[in-house]
């Protein structure tokens, strides 16, 4: 029957063995397109990973090169040193550990601020029923799209009137309108999938309110926040336009400290040392997203997809 | 919104207004309401000081005017309605005279580039877009695949996602500089700091690295919801693959496409700092990559209620575009089930 409709009207009133013969022709043939089929994906997914890696690799090359060879275009390591690193850190040139300091601290704060408040309502909006929910889901997707600039400006003014200008507050408070909406987001996403129905079986097998919470959801709960904690932190360990202007000495950001990386020699560009001062700000985080890969790729895309 | 409500399910069903109950049920419904408003309300608060508050005073210094000579007294003044002169400034280039009289700006002032600016960012955004939907979703396919090694795949195009874009400038600025790898491997001498075009490609050549992998991920989050039965009925149909992918794939996806592409390009309009940091927010004649963004972090050092217009404008721009996208498209961001449904009726 099924060799009949492989077949095709036109040999349907065939004998039965060419069928088979036909069938066995046609499944040798699919084996071969299959073997041709898999070295043409493993062909293009060394492409693709080589097209993400091949800049950061240069990067890591760069970083480890004597200056005096920057331009040079071996594609292995040569020359390597440890300089680089030397210089970009070095405060005569650049306050690079300051500016991971202060990233470090900007975005701690601000990923716990935002978790703060933001798991309430995210717990709202994927559990309870209530008017106006789709109202507030949109507001909240309005403002984590929200241009920076329209911020950047009354901010300027509002923090240069009350003293604030350069300033931690300055940087946090900002801050905190990409990570909140982020945040409450993909936290509502990740708990609309959690299955609450193990909390009221945990009350119906004599848990309290709270012993329920902290038994069951808790940690349920807690992979979902830990993940949205780190897409929050990164976010904030990048951003770039507010920090550019609203920086000061003292507050200033790792990202306005790379984006102004000057060397030890007016009139020559360092490059060398922007990468090694690169590689000392990137290599952490891609340490930290490969560990978690699978969660941060589900809390990127969580939002994504639910239509 | 929810059909899966039993409570208003039973309160809300025709002829038991007497049913017993129905008084607690109603009680527990409106509970449940306020609670929900309370766990909003941290939120909503914080969102009004460090969004609302802002914007509302951004607008409102919008229509303010910057420090000018007065004309009459021939002082310096700040402040005073002026109406919606510092829009005709940006959208018309009307700059004040020391007069009080009004004439189209020079060439050279910020006024003069903002058209320019338009062009500039609506550039990057298509393009980019275009681009890294086409890559991204051929990069999602490919990931959708078994094979061997495809953890090191999933693995690889987390990293340019996760480099910070100011990091990602740097290097493509060295990758592009006149002794850099670009040039050498091209063969050629291109300015690529400089040149008006080249500046505006070596950002899109950055962006597109830097943010396909991005779009893949959302992209390839779409192909996994699309059961892997359908391929195998039309396979039986004697559907070739091209077939497939435009009968099955694209149909089916194009929910996460459209929020993908919507969220990208929302994004893409308010690109600050590649062109920033890559090309010095110039390239060109000076204005070759300036970005609206950019256009308003310079102007911010000169005039903040002319700023405050120039920021409102692009806010406007964004909003339009979000706005179009979503009742052209039918872009469903909040995932409601309403139009989930009716989505689903349509297929």
């Amino acid at each position: 029957m099924s060799s009949t409709s492989v077949a095709g009207p036109a040999s349907a009133t065939a004998e039965r063995p060419v069928f088979s013969e036909l069938t066995l022709a046609k499944t040798r043939a699919r084996r071969r397109r299959a073997a041709g089929s898999a070295a043409r994906t493993a062909i293009q997914a060394a492409l693709i990973v080589i097209w993400c890696l091949l800049p950061f690799y240069w990067m890591i090359v760069t970083a480890f090169r004597d200056v005096g060879y920057t331009f040079e275009a071996n594609p292995l390591p040569d020359h390597v040193t440890l300089n680089n690193f030397a210089t970009a850190f070095d405060p005569a040139n650049n306050q690079l550990g300051l500016g991971l300091a202060n990233s470090l601290f900007i975005g701690t704060t601000v990923t716990i601020i935002a978790l703060v408040v933001g798991v309430f309502a995210a717990y709202a909006l994927a559990r309870l029923t209530f008017p106006g929910k789709g109202f507030v889901m949109g507001f909240v997707l309005g403002a984590s799209m929200f241009p920076g600039v329209a911020l950047l400006t009354p901010l300027f003014g509002l923090f240069t009137d009350i003293g604030w200008a350069g300033t931690y507050q300055a940087l946090i408070i900002p801050y905190i309108s990409g990570a909140l909406p982020l945040t409450v987001y993909t936290l509502n996403s990740f708990f609309r999938e959690m299955p609450w129905e193990l909390e009221e079986a945990a009350r119906i097998d004599g848990c309290t309110a709270a012993q329920a919470f902290r038994i069951v959801i808790l940690p349920l709960a807690a992979p979902a926040v830990f993940t949205t904690a780190i897409l929050a932190f990164i976010a904030s360990w990048n951003e770039y336009l507010l920090a550019s202007v609203l920086h000061s000495n003292q507050t200033q950001t790792v990202t306005t400290v790379i984006g102004q990386f000057t060397g030890s020699q007016p009139h020559q560009v360092p490059y060398t040392a922007t990468m090694a001062a690169g590689v000392v700000v990137t290599v952490p985080l891609i340490i930290l997203v490969l560990i978690f890969q699978r969660r941060i790729v589900a809390g990127l895309t969580a939002g994504g997809v639910k239509g | 919104m929810t059909t899966a409500d039993p409570t208003t399910a039973i309160a809300t069903s025709p002829g038991d207004g007497r049913r017993p109950g129905r008084d607690s049920l109603d009680a527990n419904r409106r509970r449940e309401v306020r609670n929900a408003y309370l766990l909003l309300l941290p939120t909503i608060v914080v969102m009004a000081v460090v969004v609302g508050y802002p914007i509302i005073l951004s607008v409102f210094n919008s229509f303010q005017a910057d420090s000018h000579i007065d004309p009459n007294t021939g002082f310096a003044v700040t402040g005073g309605f002026v109406g919606l002169e510092n829009y005709t400034h940006w959208l018309l280039q009307q700059c004040a005279t020391a007069t009080g009289t009004h004439v189209a700006c020079a060439s050279g002032t910020l006024a003069a580039s903002f058209w320019n600016s338009v062009f500039v960012t609506f550039f990057f955004a298509v393009v980019t877009v275009v681009l890294e939907t086409i890559f991204g979703l051929w990069m999602a396919i490919i990931m959708n695949r078994n094979f061997r090694g495809r953890g090191i795949l999933r693995a690889a195009v987390l990293v340019p996602w996760a480099i910070p874009t100011a990091v990602t400038a740097k290097l493509w600025y060295f990758i592009f500089a006149n002794g850099g790898i670009a040039n050498t491997i091209l063969n050629a001498n291109i300015i690529w700091g400089s040149d008006l075009w080249a500046s505006r490609f070596a950002i899109v050549i950055a962006d597109t690295w830097k943010t396909t992998p991005f779009m893949a991920l959302l992209i390839l989050a779409g192909l996994q919801l699309i059961p892997e039965d359908v391929y195998e009925a039309a396979r039986m149909d004697g559907a070739t693959t091209v077939q497939q992918f435009f009968r099955i794939t694209l149909p089916l996806l194009r929910p996460a496409l459209v929020v993908a592409i919507l969220f990208r390009t929302l994004d893409a309009l308010r690109m600050y700092d590649l062109p920033q940091i890559l090309t010095g927010g110039g390239g060109g004649r000076g204005d070759a990559t300036t970005t609206l963004s950019i256009l308003v972090v310079d102007q911010v050092k000169s005039g903040l209620n002319s700023a405050s217009a120039l920021s409102t404008i692009t806010f406007i721009i964004i909003f339009v575009v979000a706005f179009i996208f979503i009742r052209l498209l039918g872009a469903n961001i909040t995932g409601s089930e309403k139009k989930a449904r009716k989505v689903a009726k349509e297929v």
